[in-house]
Formats: structure tokens, sequence, C-alpha cells
């Protein structure tokens, strides 16, 4: 018995593309067919269930009708402020949705190295104060509003935003300690990343909201939500340590000593030769420890604040709608997806322009 | 004047060890302003270490070395001072990948003299012009050959106008093709009279340059004289056979 000739190939077409990519060799025939056959099951479903299926008024008897046979967007309708805001007054809820939006700005503008300047540190402590004084109030006609009733989206922001930025400096000047020379710079870095990264979070957290009022000194003022950020800034720093550790690792000797050789002091080497390479180095895993940072936020529920995560339980509680708690999930990782996307698009953006000289350097090897 | 007398660089009784290999056993060297010496010897003799001790990229363990009047000790400045009148260009180029040549090259003069940007980079011009690179500015290390590479890290040092200059094995790492645009820069420079320290094992530029030709082993400067000499009637049996394996026949 021979083999049949195989059907000449016509190169272009939707058929001829069909043929190469999809129906190749038997097993990617038989895989195509069986992915199709998912693909056909599930799509239709899917759409019904979100889109054509669904009930996207706040009517309740309606989403009861549904029977969980699609989805009922209307708890989302009525219950969105309540996600994205928790607990803060309903009619003062425009100052958080202010306070969030400036905070936002400010991180999009620190996302470009055009505007890595030292003037940046300033407008972030008054962005920050700006913020703090939206949410709190209690002066120029504003209500008090305190702390334990912030929340949602606004808490998620601030908590993020604060152990992003903060950790960075902190983690680099970890890592340049326990590369140092000096002996107790090193064991002092060496110690502190390895206690703070054999420790939960969650126990960082209770730390520090609960143990944390009863030792420090009556006279110091830090409210439960500063405890909060200084805890997972100091938490995610050790991460970030280990991480820059990795990159300034990876740099020969020779750097070094060359700069030595012009007469370049430590933190001159430091600044203008050593870390402009090894934080390029290390975008991928610096984004994936930011990230992390990210996620890490919704534990603060644990010590009773409710962010963006912790709102949303909020919001299940009420018996109305008890039981669309899947539409209010995908709402909420709905948020954090495009978040993380857009941070993870970023970091392409930010290698590929600091990280010219690197991909100049391959291709004139190759 | 005795200052022009008294030699630039002078080591007396330096040693060094890395663990229990000694590099370097109890070396005296007295370099003249001016002077160009050629260091040669086999690998692992102790001629990089030595010059490394000049600006102290090596920590000696015992003796004394001043340069230009200074001694090196754990002293931070007199180290800073030293490192600012020492040029070194190494086997391995170590230019500064994510800068542009003229960043590499102005960067020093920019951060450690601090010279406004505009007049570093005006410095850095000229001495990428003095090496015949000054159209290769705005591109980065990775772009350019071995032997470009190389003449962009002697730009680089001269940018501090260092009083000395000290080359380890500058032409090791190149394609032979590339060997000569470097060697003729050192050429000019030492026609410009430029204090030299060079460690290498190109025997063509030691005789039509060097004032004196060093050959060391096992950590010891086993002979030195004028290259003619040297060349001509080397004393030591280890230095015939040296001479017998680098030069062509």
């Amino acid at each position: 018995m021979s083999e049949p000739l195989p059907t000449p190939v016509r190169k272009g077409g939707v058929a001829g593309w069909l043929r190469r990519n999809l129906f190749g060799n038997p097993a990617s025939a038989v895989a195509t067919v069986l992915l199709g056959a998912a693909l056909a099951w599930a799509v239709p479903r899917a759409l019904h269930w979100t889109l054509t299926g669904a009930v996207f008024r706040a009517d309740e008897a309606a989403c009861r009708a549904l029977g969980h046979h699609a989805a009922c967007w209307g708890f989302v309708a009525e219950k969105h402020r309540l996600i994205l805001f928790g607990r803060y007054p309903y009619e003062e809820q425009w100052r958080p949705l202010v306070a969030t939006a400036l905070v936002l700005a400010m991180l999009v503008a620190t996302a470009f190295p055009r505007l890595w300047r030292r003037w940046i540190l300033s407008a972030w402590a008054v962005v920050l104060a700006v913020f703090l004084f939206l949410m709190g109030g209690g002066a120029l006609g504003l209500s008090r509003v305190d702390p334990g009733e912030w929340g949602g989206l606004p808490l998620t922001v601030l908590l993020t935003a604060v152990a992003m930025t903060a950790s960075i400096p902190l983690g680099v000047l970890l890592a340049l300690g326990r590369r140092s020379t000096l002996p107790l710079a090193r064991t002092l870095a060496s110690t502190y990343v390895e206690l703070v990264r054999g420790v939960p979070l969650i126990t960082v957290l209770f730390v520090a909201s609960f143990v944390f009022p009863l030792i420090l000194p009556q006279g110091l003022p830090l409210s439960g939500l500063a405890r909060i950020c200084i805890a997972m800034t100091l938490f995610e720093a050790a991460y970030l340590a280990e991480v820059v550790r990795g990159g300034l690792q990876a740099l020969p000797r020779g750097q070094y000593e060359a700069a030595a050789s012009l007469g370049l002091g430590y933190w001159q080497t430091q600044r203008r030769v050593i870390l402009p390479q090894a934080l390029v180095l290390v975008i991928p895993s610096f984004v994936n420890s930011l990230l992390s940072t990210f996620m890490d936020t919704s534990l603060v529920t644990v010590v009773s604040m409710y962010d963006l995560t912790g709102s949303l339980r909020l919001a299940l509680g009420d018996p109305r709608w008890r039981g669309f708690f899947l539409e209010g999930y995908l709402f909420v990782a709905g948020i954090y997806f495009v978040s993380c996307l857009a941070l993870s698009r970023y970091s392409q953006w930010l290698e590929r322009r600091l990280g010219g000289w690197a991909r100049r350097t391959r291709e004139a090897r190759a | 004047m005795s200052v022009q007398t008294e030699p630039i660089i002078r080591l007396r009784g330096v040693s060094k060890s890395f663990g229990r290999f000694q590099a370097l056993r109890d070396v005296d060297l007295d370099v003249g302003r001016g002077e160009r010496i050629v260091i040669c010897g086999p690998s692992g003799s102790g001629k990089s270490t030595l010059i490394r001790c000049i600006n102290r990229l090596e920590e000696h363990d015992a003796g004394t070395v001043v340069v230009d009047g200074v001694e090196l000790t754990e002293d931070l400045r007199a180290i800073d001072k030293i490192r600012r009148e020492v040029g070194m260009v190494f086997q391995q180029f170590n230019l500064f990948p994510h800068l542009t040549v003229l960043e590499n090259v102005a960067l020093a003069p920019h951060t450690v003299l601090k010279l406004p940007l505009a007049e570093a980079e005006k410095r850095a011009m000229q001495q990428l012009e003095r090496v015949r690179i000054g159209d290769q500015a705005a591109k980065h290390p990775g772009q350019l050959s071995g032997g470009q590479q190389q003449r962009v890290a002697i730009a680089r040092a001269l940018c501090m106008q260092p009083r000395i200059m000290l080359f380890d094995e500058p032409t090791s790492a190149l394609d032979p093709e590339m060997v000569k645009e470097v060697l003729d820069v050192m050429l000019e420079l030492a026609r410009a009279g430029m204090t030299m320290v060079v460690v290498t094992h190109e025997m063509g530029f030691a005789r039509s340059v060097a004032e004196r030709v060093l050959f060391m082993d096992a950590g010891r400067i086993v002979e030195q004289a004028p290259p003619a000499e040297f060349f001509a009637a080397p004393k030591s049996e280890r230095t015939r056979d040296f001479l017998a394996k680098v030069l062509p026949r």
C-alpha cells in the first residue's frame, strides 16, 4: 500500500492558512477539532451568561428568575458604589473619587522615565497630603471621615501606591547593603531580609495593627492605616531587595573596576554605572514583585480594613442580593486584571525604552 | 630641580597574596616622569596585579606604593586623588554598555571633576577625535568593534587628564587586524610624553616605544633592561625561554 500524495497546498487564501496552521499534521488536526468543539460548546454559553441572557437592571425579582443560568449584573449596578468606596459616607463619595484619580494620575506620571527627577518626590508628598485631606476632611468645610470608614478602591490604590513606590528605594538600599564591604551594613541588611522573608504577610499585618500600638510610645500617633502602609512597604522591600541583588550580581566586576579607576566614588558608581544596568536587567522579576504587592493589598481585610475585595464582601452581606457573589467577584477581578495587564504592558514598554542599549548590543553580536 | 628626578611611581617591597597564592613577592620599582615601561611575563606572573596595585584596584599586603608623592594607604582621600591622576585601560575594555560612547567618556569629568555637562562633553569629544573615533560618539559601545571599543576606553581614561596611564593587556582580547589601530593610538600617546606602564606581549610595541622592559615571573621582577639590550642579550634562563615563545621566528 502506498501513501497517497498530500493534496497540493495553495499558498495563499484562508483555506491555505487553515491547512498550514490548523491541520498541518494528524496531531494538530485532532487538537484543532477538539479545541474547536470545546469552543463551540463554551463560547455561546459564556456569551449568553455574561451578555445576552443577563439582567443589567437592579431588578431583584428578574435576577432571581434567572436561577443563576445567566449573570445578574443588577447586583453590581446597585452595589457598585459600596464595592468601590466601601463604607465611606454615600453623599461624600466624590472625595474618594477625586483622591483616587489624583493618585492614579501621579502613578501614571511616575511611569515615565523622563519625569524621574528630584521634584517628583515632592509631587508625591503633595499628592499624598491632598489624598489624606480629601479622604479625612475635618477642615475647609469638608466633614470629618474616620479612616476606619475608608475603603474600597481608594484604599487599594493608596496601599499599592505607597507600598510600591516606597519599597523600591528601600529594596535597592537593602540590596546594596547585602553586597556592601562594610560588615555592619551587610549583617543588618541580610538579617532584615531573612527575617522578613521568613514571616507571612498576614502575620506582619497582625503585628502592625494589634501589637505595634501596644509597644509604640504614646506620643506617636500613627493611625492604623499608616501602620499598615509601613508594614506593607517594609515587607515588600525585602522581596525587592533580593530581586535587585540578582541584577547586581549579574554585572561583571570590570564595571566596578572601570568606575573605580576613573575616580568615581561608591554612590556615584552605583547611581551612574551599576544600578542603571542592574535594574533594567531585573525589570521582569521586579514587575512580578510589584504585581504581588498589588494583590497582597487584599489581605488587609484580616485586620478589618475594607479594600476592594473587603468592601465587595460587605456588599455581598446584603440578604436581598445574597447568592450573586460570582458577578461581584468577576467585577472586582476585572478591575484587578485590567490594572495588572496595564502594569505588565508598561513594563514591556519600559524594558524597550531603558534597555535599548542591551538590544542593540545583542543585535550587533548576532 | 630635584622634583624632576624624583620617580612618579615608587614601589618598595610590595607583596600581595590571594589566599595561599602569592602574586607579588617583595617587588621594588621606580618609574620616572614621562618614562614608558613595558612589563611582560607568563600568565600568573603577577604583572596585572603589579599595575593594579598602582591605582589600588588591588590592595597590597606589605611594602609601600607612592604615586606622585602620595602614599597609597587606607586613606580614601589619597586613593581618590591617585585615581584622578592615573588612567587605566583594561583587557576587556569595560566600557559602560548603557551609555553612549560620548557619555562613557564624559561621565567621569562631569561627576568626579564636577565640570558642567556641556564642558565635559566638549572635552570628551576632543579625546574621541584624538583617538579618531569622533564619528561614533552617539553609538552605544555594543555597536562598535573591539578595536574601536578599546580606543574609546583610552579616550575615557585620557579625558580625566591623567599624568600616568596604565595598560593591562590592552590588545589581548582583540582580533589580530584590530591590534594595530590600538597600538597606533598608544604610540602617539607615548610620543606626546605620557608616563605609561604597559602590560603586553606585543614585543614590537616594546621595542619601538619602551625605555625599559621588565620581565616578571612568579611574582618577582626577574630582569629589566632597555629594549635593545633586553631582546638582544637576555640574562636569565627564564627570560630566554619566554622570549623564545613570544617572539616571531
